[in-house]
């Protein structure tokens, strides 16, 4: 797994109180991870904070599963 | 009871008889408080009044990026921000067939859209700290209408909304957002009224008199409270019994 991929994976974890293991990849922050609106909204506010970037209200619509985050943020890195 | 010692605490309209009230209020129960207002020297007057504990930012509301920011202001210089109160309001009172565009978008800018920006402003800090209090100062205005008042009743019933939706989406992060209502307050505002006006309107209130802007404060301190956590979306209506509802 990626550095990008283990964060983002440990901020869902503490955020969402969900197992690690369910945080794969394809996993839909809402229908597998049981977060609602507000959730995502501080998640996105928490990967902001960790990789130091702004993650802009239209992008963040488009991040519904923890890859898409990922994807996201590895994009933003380059 | 209600000890806001270590909460930081942003007033607008400070330079007002109900927001300088407020003011006091929340910092005699030990809150740190930042004053804002657009007269500066009499926020600082009222700094040097209150000594410790607390900050000067003064702000003209009717220019909502500098709404957006104050909240942002106050929370450098007091180290957080737990407390809006979210006071500030100006009137332009006219019959709608005499009143200009502008005087209603005057009255909606200061009183809903400047609070709204900063209401949104103070989220993301709340959020993180998982507590939060957002009290704007609404109107008993905003649920009975006035005439003279298309503007103002407006606004403040727009607060009303927009608190209550407010409230629904953060309760489940320890914010808490309500409204205090005041019927007639003795201010400097109505200091100007004649004998025979002040008597007129006593006469509509059950209490037989107006209220004091301490009296609106008590709402404030309460709705920062600790004690206040289950207490959301609600208002707190200040008036002597003129509307009850």
């Amino acid at each position: 797994m990626s550095d990008i991929a283990e964060r983002v994976q440990k901020i869902t974890v503490e955020h969402l109180d969900v197992d690690a293991s369910k945080v794969e990849p394809k996993a839909s922050f809402i229908d597998d991870l049981g977060a609602d609106s507000l959730d995502i909204v501080e998640l996105v506010m928490a990967f902001e904070e960790e990789f130091d970037i702004e993650i802009p209200d239209d992008a963040a619509e488009t991040i519904q599963t923890v890859g898409d985050a990922i994807k996201f943020i590895e994009e933003r890195k380059k | 009871m209600f000890d806001l010692s270590g909460r930081k605490a942003l007033v607008t309209g400070a330079t007002g008889g109900i927001g300088g009230a407020v003011a006091r209020a929340l910092h005699a129960q030990g809150a740190t408080v930042a004053l804002s207002g657009t007269r500066a020297e009499k926020l600082e007057g009222l700094a040097s009044e209150l000594g410790e504990r607390v900050f000067v930012v003064p702000a003209n509301l009717s220019d909502m990026d500098a709404a957006e920011g104050l909240p942002g202001q106050a929370a450098e210089a007091m180290g957080g921000l737990d407390v809006l109160v979210a006071n500030a309001g100006v009137t332009r009172d006219n019959l709608m067939m005499r009143m200009k565009p502008e005087d209603f978008d005057a009255v909606i800018d200061v009183n809903l859209r400047a609070t709204w920006r900063m209401s949104k402003a103070c989220l993301r800090g709340m959020m993180k700290a998982r507590h939060g209090r957002i009290i704007a100062v609404s109107s008993v205005v905003g649920t009975t209408g006035n005439p003279g008042q298309t503007n103002y009743a407006a606004s403040k019933a727009g607060l009303t909304g927009m608190i209550k939706s407010l409230a629904a989406e953060v309760a489940s992060r320890g914010i808490t957002a309500n409204l205090i209502a005041p019927g007639f307050i003795a201010t400097p505002m109505t200091d100007v009224l004649t004998d025979d006006q002040k008597a007129k309107i006593d006469d509509t209130i059950p209490a037989g008199r107006m209220g004091t802007p301490g009296e609106i404060a008590a709402a404030a301190v309460f709705l920062a409270s600790d004690e206040a956590a289950y207490v959301t979306g609600s208002t707190i209506h200040v008036n002597g019994g003129m509307a009850m509802v």
